[in-house]
């Protein structure tokens, strides 16, 4: 018998605690088979957010660390500074990047640090109780934005990655959906070239935005959080590539 | 060199690896040597984008095991409260240098004392501890730098260097020079990579039923060890005297020409200087209190430092206070007169 597809070793073989349908398992996977791939596990250094992946460390086997809400950027900076043969990556959800850790990501990518950034984007917060996020999206109804969040009141959803392209610093910006096989494999390419150019030393910061289903906090089923990705949330943050880097 | 450039040159000397920080004065001289030194030494520095950011880019470079520290003035230390509660957590070494400004707010920026509740009580949220040290001359803030790195790395905590506007800014001849580092434990946890060993993780958060009771058990046990290992404290004529003034830092310099003055007058004062303010001279204190004698804190804020003098006195002798807050600096002569005044019967000038 031939083995099509298996774990990959940076994906330590233990249950997650994300809910049915959470797209945090998939993005860890695409983060675990780039390390496998490029064969960096050896000196690659991940950083924890605040979030409902704030165990990351607990399903990808590298040296990792646990930060305050937000500033993964500031301690990646202050980590590949002082260690530029290692490759530095961040996982941020939006309430982590997008909210409270906004000064240290437009930053990080200003000063162009070479760093990774992954970036998921679920548009909610997810581990304190599905309130609403800078990227919650109009009409969408959360634990503080009962009537749905209305442009007037809460103001229009945040697309950093937009924001972010415009600075010389960030390199290379894209923005994947993890809600069908193909649009994960592009993911998975988006995700490989953000590691790669670090690898290459390239000059600045790459991000990798991901648009994950939160069944829970969105009121769904995982099917129809899946759907919900593909007819509403891409609306507000389309795919593609923002920003690449030609050397 | 004013206390500033001494206290960073002193630093590259003990071997700081990066230096992270953000303008603020009184302390500006700091980011600026290190901006043109550090370089020039092959190490990193960078100008961070807040304090916030500045303090949690000390926590990336020290969880990878490097020296790092980072300097600022009151207003930016609140900031920093967060970072400095987060590397308790996660046992983490690192050196913060207050150079201290009037407070609260934006208060201004003439010397202050005012942080000193905040330096010795944590500061951020929890239950932990900085190692917090008082230099009170231009000399005195390079000699702590050396002292601050080696005691971070053996407790894995956070080192306070708590200055002020005076100390930063006045120019003293001062001699720099490379002291040995203390024996120090390996840094076993840090992150370098996985390589051909188990995955290490750096964290604060631990979830699981009595875990964070346990470490905050072993942080108590290791403020423990330093209460019993590290006290640092200056005495002069304490034995016979009938007045112990008290005071730290800058404060503590102007106390000494009052003193002197006071034992020219006949007055019998002497006076003690906490070195360390975490953890504090408790004991040397208290055997002072063994006597009767009228003990007189000196601070320049409105009275945080007596708060602790009490306890280790515990009521057996009078304690009073002068102190002037708001950036109010203190000259011999009003302290001299506050010690006339506690001397029976009064001495008239």
């Amino acid at each position: 018998m031939k083995t099509v597809f298996k774990r990959t070793p940076t994906l330590n073989d233990t249950p997650t605690h994300y809910c049915p349908g959470c797209g945090h398992g998939i993005a860890h996977r695409l983060v675990a088979e780039t390390i496998d791939d490029l064969d960096i596990r050896g000196r690659t250094i991940g950083i924890a957010p605040v979030g409902c992946s704030v165990l990351a460390y607990d399903y990808l086997d590298v040296d990792m660390v646990e930060v305050a809400h937000g500033r993964a950027p500031a301690v990646a900076t202050g980590m590949k500074r002082t260690n530029p043969d290692k490759i530095i990556f961040s996982y941020q959800g939006d309430g982590d990047l997008a909210s409270i850790g906004m000064a240290e990501i437009v930053h990080a990518a200003h000063r162009g640090e070479k760093i990774t950034v992954i970036f998921i984007n679920n548009a909610v917060y997810g581990m304190t109780g599905g309130q609403m996020a800078p990227t919650t999206v109009l009409n969408q109804i959360t634990a503080t934005s009962p009537r749905g969040r209305q442009r007037t009141d809460q103001g229009y959803p945040l697309q950093v990655s937009e924001l972010l392209a415009t600075l010389p610093g960030a390199i290379y910006i894209e923005r994947c959906a993890l809600s069908s096989p193909a649009r994960i494999r592009k993911a998975k390419q988006a995700v490989m070239h953000a590691f790669e150019l670090q690898v290459n030393d390239a000059p600045g910061l790459s991000l990798v935005e991901l648009l994950s289903p939160c069944p829970t906090y969105w009121r769904m089923t995982p099917a129809k959080a899946i759907e919900w990705i593909e007819n509403e949330l891409i609306k507000t943050f389309p795919l593609g590539c923002l920003k690449n880097f030609e050397s | 060199m004013c206390g500033n450039e001494a206290l960073a040159e002193a630093a590259i000397i003990a071997g700081v690896d990066a230096y992270f920080g953000y303008p603020i004065t009184p302390q500006n001289e700091i980011p600026a040597y290190m901006s043109r030194r550090m370089p020039e030494e092959g190490r990193v520095f960078v100008q961070s984008e807040s304090e916030l950011a500045a303090i949690n880019m000390v926590y990336g470079a020290s969880a990878t095991g490097k020296r790092a520290m980072t300097s600022s003035s009151s207003p930016g230390i609140s900031l920093m409260q967060e970072g400095m509660s987060y590397l308790a957590g996660a046992e983490l070494p690192a050196v913060v240098v207050n150079v201290m400004r009037g407070g609260p707010g934006l208060g201004n920026i003439a010397p202050s004392q005012g942080d000193y509740y905040q330096s010795t009580r944590g500061g951020g949220h929890g239950d932990y501890r900085t190692i917090v040290l008082a230099p009170s001359g231009v000399q005195e803030m390079a000699d702590c730098m050396p002292l601050a790195f080696d005691l971070a790395d053996e407790y894995r905590m956070t080192v306070l260097v708590l200055a002020d506007g005076i100390l930063g800014q006045m120019m003293e001849p001062v001699a720099l020079e490379k002291k040995p580092r203390r024996k120090l434990p390996p840094k076993d946890w840090a992150l370098t990579g996985i390589q051909d060993r188990e995955q290490r993780i750096v964290r604060s958060l631990r979830l699981e039923e009595g875990v964070l009771e346990k470490l905050n058990y072993k942080l108590q046990a290791k403020y423990d060890k330093v209460r019993e290992n590290e006290v640092l404290c200056e005495q002069y004529k304490v034995d016979d005297a009938d007045i112990v003034v008290i005071a730290f830092g800058i404060a503590a310099r102007v106390v000494r020409s009052a003193v002197n003055k006071a034992r020219k007058e006949g007055i019998k004062a002497g006076w003690i200087r906490p070195v360390t303010l975490w953890p504090f001279p408790t004991e040397q204190i208290s055997r002072a209190a063994e006597q009767f004698r009228i003990f007189l804190t000196v601070e320049m804020n409105c009275g945080q430092m007596v708060d602790d003098v009490k306890l280790a006195v515990a009521g057996r002798v009078p304690v009073l206070f002068y102190g002037r807050p708001g950036g109010g600096i203190l000259s011999a002569d009003e302290i001299l007169e506050k010690i006339r005044q506690l001397t029976f019967p009064p001495k008239k000038r």
